[in-house]
């Protein structure tokens, strides 16, 4: 069977088994190798990316069942060449030493950072007690993802700050925040949200396509404008700011119409 | 001289940061890894993540069956598809001489079943397809006819006349008796036993757990038929004794062999084995003429590789009435599975179990083991065990928590009393291990400490009163790692001394080749601290290169913590070696004496004269140059050494456990763990205390969940993780961690080793507090692990034999 999936902001027609499972999908087909298969009952983690807006086990579905749809994957963590501050937060505290489970907690606590900018160390052992980790102890992990969210809060005040300074030199200095019906990614991120796969070469084989093919679901250029930069987007290092003006991942937007606020 | 103990509690750990300013002798010290780069990005390179051109995917057939004759196998309808490039049995490789290998332990595995399969998830056909699907369609296709046979599960049973006896390949085998064992003075020991105050006797199993990495074991295998040459990417930790065995196994000449670990998720001794389908995938790809990669999944590993303990242990400990403990004695049923193929020093066959002897101060001391085949799958030696310490180390410490229940007495007060003091040291215990520092006492309290010992149990008394149940357990341990000094200690023949090299190009970078293989360990940082501590560099100067047999030189790799003792010592000599040859160029670039040069701020240094002065990189450019160099002194600025370990080095470490158990359900809530570890020097403090916490968690898992069990017909009952449960973020606690420090003496820089301390020492500070919290229900003990319906079967006083499903 045929089918299309938007894969970090890229998209990838393929021809395919139905019973493919979307995790080989992502490893075999895409060459997508940093997801990682762990288990064979779901039950370890080490498989999960999005499923559009939600963490899943990706041996537990069908590659079929993403037709149409968008996955993220460790790969489009942070953008270009930046990190997000998850990956950034886990080398910090070093919150992995294999590595294997690592993409995994990292997209779950992408997620939760989203819902939830300033979790309990509970909320975060919550949110990740469906992933197995056998180096860790969990600990650092926690540890990480408490980091990721201090720094996305200061980050986030700082913008706040020089937002607040701007809107003294002028109204066209503030900007409205990302809230197209699409706001829902975790960060400031144009077209190429989820780093150099929605661009570089690694990105496409022969058949994938990031401009318009057609339809609706096609997740490059079309995707709006607006949603682009809020209040917190600004420069290089900021690859992520907590829920304000929080950018669709993959969702398109150019990213040359951020600006970097004085 | 001990270092002033340090408590380092939970709490933020903030960044590490960038290494500008870390070099030197400030090389030390917690610094981000570098490794980690890829890893954030999912840019590693496990094994499974590699393609190659042509490449075929290899599948393994699996007997459903515990013991049984194999009639026939017709393999026609699996040859028969389309995708299928090549099906392999037994006989095809008994016609090469193949189907049968060596094991670790002098014993031979079948590569393939032959004449009949002896436990549930042996090999039996190995097909080769063009994509991992159809390989997996095609075991289908192939239909075995087997004659079941009685099956001995039970390893009290594997003894018993008449008996099914598993291993007939073998000439001479009469029964499933594989070896006695035993050491220190038995006639003492039974004297001081017979006289003693107090005896405490006591059954217990450590039983049968799996390493379980998260990635799985794995393989591509590539034969390259024009050159001769094969590759062999694999999940091993070992590599360069892995290209020594395919050498001596397949025939092909060792140079023309490289074995490759590329980043490997987890090992924990579960990737130390030569695995039959990872022959296969060899064969395969030499009758294929392309890659072959075999990945198992999970079922495969949990019921085929290596699992870890099975030990069924009776102890016995003697004491004075006063509390001093006199002696120990133990008898040990092992269980190995249907091949012995346990992974650890030939000269002991059951390990460093007799480090039994702990970290108390005994008069005497005598173990017996006997270990048998059954139908399980082979191994025994594995998930961070430090060769058997974590059998030895589980028995002492319950035996002293008995012994305390006996006296009445508390059980850190009866330790204390007789840890083994600082002025002991180096200290020969009764089974002949020479422990080579330690300030226990300090440790021990120092845990009390930041557990508030005393505050713990007034609420514990408090909470009795209440009819709530919550326990405090302790467990002190002592360590043996860093195998070890080569003319004790060889694997199949192997001695374990590790090489590295050491290369520092003309610009002052440098590259460093060791023999050890990190599976999460953070060896291209921690070595590169090493090497940039002795010669004034910074890590980020110094290039870790290792995992690649041709790039690489030899060692025994990375097991039973000894990479730091071992190669961490090796790296340190070497980078010695280079500074000892760059004071002697430095000497005549300054046109001084050598002996006029003292080494200090990570340069050569005329001596009252600091400003004349040279550093590496400076030394190095002229090593390459046109100085003229003095006699006896080669160009360039390159070393290489062996490093034999004089003896083994002896981390250990004080945990304290504290537990609230619902006896209602039988749940058992790890509320806090307090751990104080020495490994004596620590060359990257964060890298050490992720080690520490994962072993924890080792510790809550063996004691609470895991466990590898078999029903009376052989199936296996853990073959998924749906039924070998492992702990989550949500079962453990935030680890409190403290530390000591005791250099080891003979080590170049003082440092132990820290890789299995955790799961060596927590399980029983899990046990005994769970124990502590039901002592008022009179439960002497009850084996692992504690699962709520094991508990609770105790509470009612009929506990569970936890191996077997029939109670």
């Amino acid at each position: 069977m045929k089918l299309t999936v938007h894969v970090n902001g890229a998209s990838y027609t393929r021809e395919v088994e139905p019973r493919l499972l979307l995790i080989h999908f992502l490893r075999d087909e895409l060459r997508l190798t940093g997801s990682h298969w762990g288990c064979d009952t779901s039950n370890c983690g080490a498989c999960v990316v999005w499923l559009d807006e939600t963490p899943v086990k990706s041996c537990t579905v069908l590659a079929a069942m993403a037709d149409g749809h968008r996955v993220r994957t460790v790969e489009g963590l942070g953008r270009g060449g930046d990190l997000d501050p998850v990956q950034q937060g886990f080398a910090q505290c070093h919150g992995l030493q294999c590595g294997f489970c690592t993409p995994g907690m990292m997209l779950t606590a992408r997620w939760l950072l989203d819902r939830n900018p300033d979790p309990s160390p509970a909320e975060i052992r919550e949110a990740l007690s469906g992933q197995i980790c056998r180096c860790t102890g969990y600990e650092n992990i926690v540890r990480s993802v408490l980091w990721a969210s201090k720094h996305e809060a200061s980050m986030h005040a700082e913008s706040m700050h020089a937002e607040s300074m701007h809107a003294e030199s002028g109204p066209e200095a503030s900007r409205p925040e990302a809230s197209g019906p699409e706001a829902s990614g975790p960060e400031a991120s144009g077209p190429e949200a989820s780093g150099p796969e929605a661009s570089g070469p690694e990105a496409s084989g022969p058949e994938a396509s990031k401009h318009a093919e057609s339809g609706p679901e096609e997740s490059g250029h079309e995707a709006s404008k607006h949603a682009e930069s809020g209040p917190g987007a600004s420069g290089p290092e900021a690859s992520g700011h907590g829920a304000a003006g929080r950018e669709p991942w993959g969702a398109g937007g150019d990213d040359a119409a951020r600006e970097v606020p004085a | 001289m001990t270092a002033p103990a340090e408590r380092r509690g939970g709490g933020d750990r903030g960044g590490g940061d960038q290494d500008g300013g870390r070099r030197g002798s400030s090389a030390y010290g917690p610094m981000p890894r570098k490794e980690d780069a890829r890893f954030i990005r999912g840019k590693g390179t496990f094994v499974d993540d590699i393609a190659l051109p042509g490449m075929l995917h290899g599948a393994v057939l699996r007997s459903p069956l515990p013991h049984a004759r194999i009639i026939s196998i017709d393999t026609a309808a699996a040859e028969a598809h389309p995708r299928v490039e090549a099906v392999i049995t037994g006989r095809t490789l008994a016609a090469r001489g193949l189907a049968w290998m060596p094991t670790l332990s002098a014993d031979v595995q079948a590569v393939l079943a032959t004449d009949k399969v002896r436990f549930q998830g042996q090999e039996v056909a190995f097909v080769v397809a063009t994509d991992r699907y159809s390989a997996r369609d095609a075991l289908e296709l192939i239909s075995v006819e087997y004659e079941p046979l009685p099956a001995v599960i039970d390893a009290a049973r594997a003894l018993d006349p008449g008996a099914p006896v598993i291993r007939d390949d073998l000439a001479g085998q009469p029964d499933n008796h594989i070896f006695d064992w035993e050491a220190g003075d038995k006639a003492a020991t039974d004297a001081i036993f017979t006289a003693a105050d107090v005896v405490v006797a006591q059954d217990m199993l450590y039983p049968r757990t799996h390493p379980a990495p998260l990635e799985t074991c794995g393989t591509v295998a590539d034969m390259d038929p024009v050159s001769g040459r094969l590759t062999v990417w694999s999940t091993t930790q070992a590599p360069h004794a892995h290209r020594t065995l395919y050498a001596l196994v397949t025939g092909l000449p060792e140079h023309k062999i490289r074995v490759v670990s590329p980043d490997i998720g987890g090992g924990f001794g579960n990737k130390v084995p030569i695995y039959p389908a990872y022959l296969c995938a060899i064969i395969g790809s030499i009758v294929t003429g392309r890659p072959v990669k075999w990945i198992e999944d999970r079922s495969e590993n949990l019921m085929s590789t290596t699992f870890a303990r099975d030990y069924h242990m009776h102890g016995e400990i003697a004491a004075a009435a006063d509390g001093r403990i006199l002696a120990l004695r133990a008898s040990v049923l092992a269980d190995h599975g249907a091949f012995n193929a346990t992974a650890q020093p030939s000269k002991f066959p059951a390990g460093f179990f007799h480090m039994f002897t702990g970290s108390y101060d005994l008069r005497a001391a005598h173990c017996a083991v006997t270990a048998v085949y059954t139908n399980k799958a082979p191994g025994g030696v594995a998930y961070s065990c430090s060769f058997r310490i974590t059998e030895a180390v589980y028995l002492v410490e319950r035996l002293v928590d008995l012994l305390a229940g006996e006296l009445g007495t508390d059980p850190a007060e009866l330790r204390m009393k007789n840890l083994l003091r600082p002025e002991q040291f180096p200290y020969t215990c009764p089974t002949g291990w020479e422990y080579d520092s330690g300030d226990y006492p300090q440790a021990l309290q120092l845990a009390m400490d930041m557990a508030g010992y005393p505050e713990l149990r007034r609420e514990q008394a408090a909470k009795r009163e209440r009819g709530e149940y919550m326990g405090i357990g302790i467990s002190f341990f002592t360590e043996g790692v860093g195998a070890g000094p080569r003319k004790h200690m060889d694997i199949l023949g192997l001695g374990m001394a590790d090489g590295a090299d050491l290369r520092v190009h003309p610009t002052g970078k440098a590259v460093l080749g060791v023999s050890c293989q990190t599976q999460g360990q953070g060896h291209e940082t921690t070595f590169a601290q090493i090497v940039a501590a002795e010669l004034g560099l910074s890590p980020d100067d110094v290039d870790v290169v290792h995992g690649d047999t041709d790039r690489t030189p030899f060692g025994l790799g990375t097991y039973g913590s000894r990479s730091t003792p071992v190669s961490g010592a090796a790296a340190a000599m070497v980078a010695r070696k280079v500074r000892e040859r760059a004071k002697i160029i430095a000497a005549a670039m300054l046109e001084v004496s050598p002996d006029d040069l003292t080494w200090a701020d990570g340069r050569w240094q005329v001596r009252g004269d600091p400003e004349k002065a040279r550093g590496i990189a400076e030394i190095a450019m002229a090593a390459h140059g046109a100085l003229e160099l003095p006699d006896g002194v080669e160009g360039h600025l390159n070393a290489e050494t062996v490093y034999d370990p004089p003896n083994l080095t002896y981390p250990f470490g004080a945990y304290i456990c504290v537990t609230d158990v619902d006896p209602g359900t039988g749940q058992v809530k790890v509320r806090r763990f307090i751990a104080v570890d020495d490994c004596g020097v620590r060359i990257n403090p964060m890298i050490v205390e992720g080690q520490v916490h994962g072993g924890l968690a080792d510790g809550v898992g063996m004691a609470l969940m895991q466990v590898i069990a078999f029903d009376a017909a052989g199936n296996c009952l853990g073959g998924s993780f749906m039924d070998y449960l492992l702990p989550t973020s949500v079962e453990c606690p935030s680890w409190e961690l403290g530390e000591t420090c005791t250099p080891s003496p003979h080590h170049p820089i003082g440092a132990k080793g820290i890789g299995e301390s955790a799961t060596v020492g927590s399980p029983p500070a899990v046990v005994n507090s769970v124990l502590d919290a039901l002592a008022p229900f009179g439960i002497r003990h009850a084996d692992m692990p504690l699962t709520p319906a094991n508990v609770w079967s105790a509470l009612q006083g009929r506990p569970l034999r936890t191996d077997l499903a029939v109670p």
